[in-house]
């Protein structure tokens, strides 16, 4: 009946969502690293407006990644989609209260040129980029732990850890990592697109953030080796059954998320860009090749993010006090029909996405001077 | 057992944030498209005072806009935060048109919002109008979508229960997409969109004529906004009936309730225009009524009755019933998959397995409810009658107050009276009302709904997720708080804005 077996659609919309996190990653996430760094590489009224003015026309367009994100989440797994967002419920409001920040804080700081005003917002746009990096890194290592949740007989999630669980040593780490990664990620856009004093600021902070998120990642990868414990399904799991999580058995075993890398060597690829290449960035930021270390920088968050997507495939969320309840590729979906349709719809609209993206980059292309700000008005 | 503290907390957290992000979204519906109509004049005259003006307006939209994307994030947030069991159990049908807004609609006007403002002197004249128009059918597409995930919940086509899955799937995407509701929905909503966006450039011109400042800029913003606020306005009024008559093929205790009709009536069925709706002793006192209006508008037709709430009732009562042998069915192929005589039980009775739902308030065990429990269960189908009734007729009365309000305007504009002092008084008077009509209208729709979530699927209360009622009003209390600052921003901006008023066209 339908074109594409049950499980291909599965392998595929876990492709996705992982494709969907780096587009988030590599396009906001130098927007949200540039706007955590605002107040530290701009000191003055005019060169925080050069920092604001490399991403102002761009950001809105980049948010919808993870908007998209959340709604194909919501779509492709919802069981994920509400376990997470419900267990996790102080964590994601402290994200969408930071988000919020952004939007009106790139269009309401310039309305007003008083400096306690300007200066509050340049310090709101700096939390709306550190928080939901820091969390985002946060819930992935909770992700890798496994968190606290079971169901009933009407899957009803009974989710039992609280928010100050998700502060765990391994999760932090994991936030740092992130935070790490995207201040790479800003700092070399930044370096890129600005010059004088913000540029030489940027290339400094680039080049120690990169250097930090190639040294964490490695400790985050000794931990995962020698730390935490891994989850594997054992026995079998059909690939095309049914989406409830009821029926599987799991174990929980030391380093069981590095198994995939003795099977399939090829795959070591990720973690190696995820560490090689935020290094890459860090020295080619220093020798001023921007370009290429902003490349090399995007190159490492996909390589981070992927990473932990294939370390832990096929599971999404495993449960730390229910393991055989844990949320894996193969009984965590939407059905067959739902996963064909919106498959469609994304090879029809995102390639017309990533078209007039590109576009929009391009029409905004060249570098932002200090000289060509510094008289300009609000423009919002 | 879930907590009734934590449903009520959800509800009340979701509707205040849901009113709140529907506070901007019908004025970027119609800004977004005044703004591209008038920089066509500008590009098709090269007169620079339309760029003024595209500018000027533009900035208030800008303000409004960041607003609307800020509270729109919550929705999308809440839906899994709040509503866990909801998002488990329809996620299957209603999280594609979501994904698919963000796709195709969300991606291109934030896309191109960015370029509206900063790409002025980066475009060539046509390129930067093909922007604007792009801007403003991405709002207009993005509420397509959501209308269709939310005419859904309305009238849940093209799904079915999978028992294996213990939640429902798509079996349709043609039913979902053209399901006639979200149709409906969809027009009727951006028409008002369209006219929120006239009236607020109607109103704020007003000001400026009475004043005297800007005349050249505010004159023509006036004309621009009575015929598109006109055109608007008929719209929104016969496509409100349009889904009036689609509400009552499958909404009709909302119908019954809108009308606080008890009894069903010998048809055609009167319109009640006025009367005072009494829950007690299921009543509307002091009724002043057209005759035959009703039915007319709901079916179409002089013989096909339109049912009152008391019958509603008790066919809810039947429907209970049968909804607990699916339920007890259900519980035996949960056991064993294979029962065949289970599954001719549950496959007879499926479509009234939401019924049987509502139960669930009542007792802890669904197979075992008495009569008693039954019968309050069929009473929780009403809806609250007293804020039904009058939140529609005032909706409906401002509907027809814009149509006149537009056909005044368009006549001035055309009879070159619009420096007339009375009218623009009532025109800058008239600021609030679309806002007015656009909250009371979702409060028909949505609230109208109740105890539904999914209609006739889903009981709102089984929706909720398993967060403690500490952290729903802690959420809650910080929206309010959070909310509330940015509105009064948000406010004093605008009105910075507009006292500035536009640059002179010699300086854009």
């Amino acid at each position: 009946m339908m074109p594409l077996d049950y499980d291909i659609l599965r392998f595929l919309w876990w492709a996705l969502l992982g494709i969907l996190l780096i587009g988030f990653a590599v396009l906001d996430g130098y927007d949200l690293g540039t706007a955590m760094l605002l107040p530290f590489v701009g000191e003055t009224d005019a060169e925080r407006r050069q920092v604001r003015e490399t991403v102002e026309a761009n950001w809105e367009g980049h948010q919808v990644w993870l908007i998209l994100g959340g709604g194909a989440a919501f779509a492709a797994w919802p069981p994920l989609y509400a376990a997470s967002f419900s267990g996790f419920y102080i964590a994601m409001l402290l994200v969408l209260v930071t988000l919020i920040l952004r939007p009106v804080g790139f269009t309401f700081r310039d309305k007003i040129a008083e400096p306690r005003w300007r200066n509050s917002w340049d310090w709101a746009l700096a939390i709306s980029g550190f928080v939901p990096s820091l969390v985002f890194g946060v819930a992935f290592g909770n992700l890798l732990q496994g968190v606290p949740f079971s169901f009933d007989a009407d899957l009803r999630l009974d989710y039992t850890g609280g928010f100050f669980g998700l502060l765990n040593p391994f999760a932090l780490l994991s936030g740092l990592v992130s935070v790490a990664m995207l201040a790479t990620q800003g700092g070399t856009w930044l370096a890129l697109k600005t010059d004088g004093a913000v540029a030489e600021r940027a290339t400094r902070i680039a080049s120690v953030a990169g250097l930090v998120a190639a040294g964490l990642f490695v400790l985050g990868g000794m931990w995962i080796a020698f730390g935490i414990d891994g989850y594997a399904i054992s026995g079998t799991i059909s690939h095309t059954g049914p989406s409830n999580p009821l029926g599987k058995t799991v174990v929980r075993a030391q380093g069981a998320w590095l198994d995939v890398y003795t099977i399939h060597r090829l795959l070591a690829l990720a973690p190696l860009l995820g560490f090689a290449m935020p290094l890459a960035a860090s020295l080619l930021v220093a020798r001023r090749a921007h370009l290429s270390a902003f490349i090399a920088s995007s190159l490492g968050i996909a390589g981070i993010i992927a990473t932990a997507g294939i370390s832990m495939f096929p599971f999404l969320l495993p449960s730390s006090t229910h393991p055989e309840v844990s949320l894996t590729v193969w009984d965590s979906s939407s059905s067959q029909l739902t996963l064909f349709i919106m498959l469609i719809a994304v090879l029809l609209f995102l390639p017309i996405v990533l078209f007039y993206t590109g576009w929009a980059l391009r029409v905004m292309r060249g570098p932002v001077r200090l000289a060509d700000v510094e008289h300009s008005e609000d423009r919002y | 057992m879930i907590d009734p503290g934590v449903v009520e907390l959800s509800r009340l957290q979701f509707a205040l944030t849901a009113l709140y992000h529907f506070l901007f979204v019908p004025l970027t519906l119609g800004l977004s498209l005044l703004l591209a109509v008038m920089e066509s004049v500008y590009v098709m005259t090269g007169r620079k005072i339309w760029k003024a003006m595209t500018k000027f307006w533009g900035t208030l939209f800008g303000i409004n806009f960041a607003m609307g994307v800020a509270t729109g994030i919550t929705m999308e947030f809440q839906f899994g935060t709040n509503w866990a069991y909801y998002s488990h159990y329809v996620g299957d049908i209603f999280g594609a048109p979501l994904a698919i807004e963000g796709l195709m609609a969300f991606f291109l006007e934030a896309t191109f919002v960015g370029i509206f403002f900063f790409g002025w002197d980066r475009l060539s004249r046509p390129a930067h109008l093909a922007v604007t128009w792009l801007t403003g059918i991405g709002a207009n597409l993005s509420a397509l979508w959501i209308l269709i995930a939310n005419g859904w919940m309305q009238n849940p086509v093209g799904a079915q229960f999978n028992v294996q899955t213990m939640r429902m799937e798509l079996t349709s995407f043609e039913a979902l997409l053209f399901n006639p509701v979200a149709q409906a929905k969809f027009v009727h909503t951006v028409s008002a969109g369209y006219v929120t966006g006239s009236v607020f450039v109607l109103a704020v011109s007003a000001f400026y004529m009475l004043r005297g400042w800007h005349v050249q800029m505010a004159r023509r913003s006036m004309t621009v906004a009575a015929s598109f606020g006109l055109a608007s306005a008929l719209s929104v009024v016969v496509l409100g009936d349009e889904s009036g008559y689609t509400a009552t093929l499958d909404q009709k205790m909302k119908i019954a309730a809108i009308e606080a009709m008890w009894e069903t009536q010998t048809p055609p069925a009167s319109f009640t225009l006025f009367g005072l709706p009494d829950t007690a002793d299921h009543a509307t006192h002091y009724k002043i009524e057209i005759p035959w209006l009703l039915g007319l508008i709901a079916t179409r037709s002089l013989d096909r009755p339109v049912e009152g709430i008391e019958d509603l009732v008790s066919q809810g009562v039947t429907r209970i019933q049968s909804g607990i042998l699916a339920y007890r069915a259900l519980e035996t192929l949960r056991g064993t998959p294979g029962d065949a005589a289970a599954r001719t039980v549950f496959d007879a009775h499926v479509r009234d397995l939401g019924y049987a739902l509502l139960l669930k308030r009542y007792t802890p065990r669904v197979v075992d409810a008495d009569e008693a429990a039954i019968r309050r269960a069929a009473n929780d189908l009403i809806p609250d009658v007293p804020v039904l009734f009058w939140s529609f007729r005032f909706m409906a009365g401002l509907g027809f107050y814009f149509i006149v309000l537009f056909a005044l305007a368009f006549y001035m504009a055309s009879a070159r009276r619009l420096d007339t002092r009375w009218f623009l008084r009532i025109a800058l008077l008239s600021l609030p009302l679309p806002w007015i009509a656009a909250e009371l209208g979702w409060i028909v729709a949505e609230y109208g709904r109740q105890p539904w979530v999914v209609e006739g699927v889903l009981p709102t209360d089984l929706g909720v997720s398993s967060v403690s009622k500490g952290a729903v009003i802690g959420s809650l209390v910080g929206f309010v708080v959070f909310y509330s600052t940015l509105a009064v921003i948000d406010v004093m901006l605008m009105l910075r804005v507009i006292r500035r008023g536009p640059a002179a066209p010699s300086e854009v």
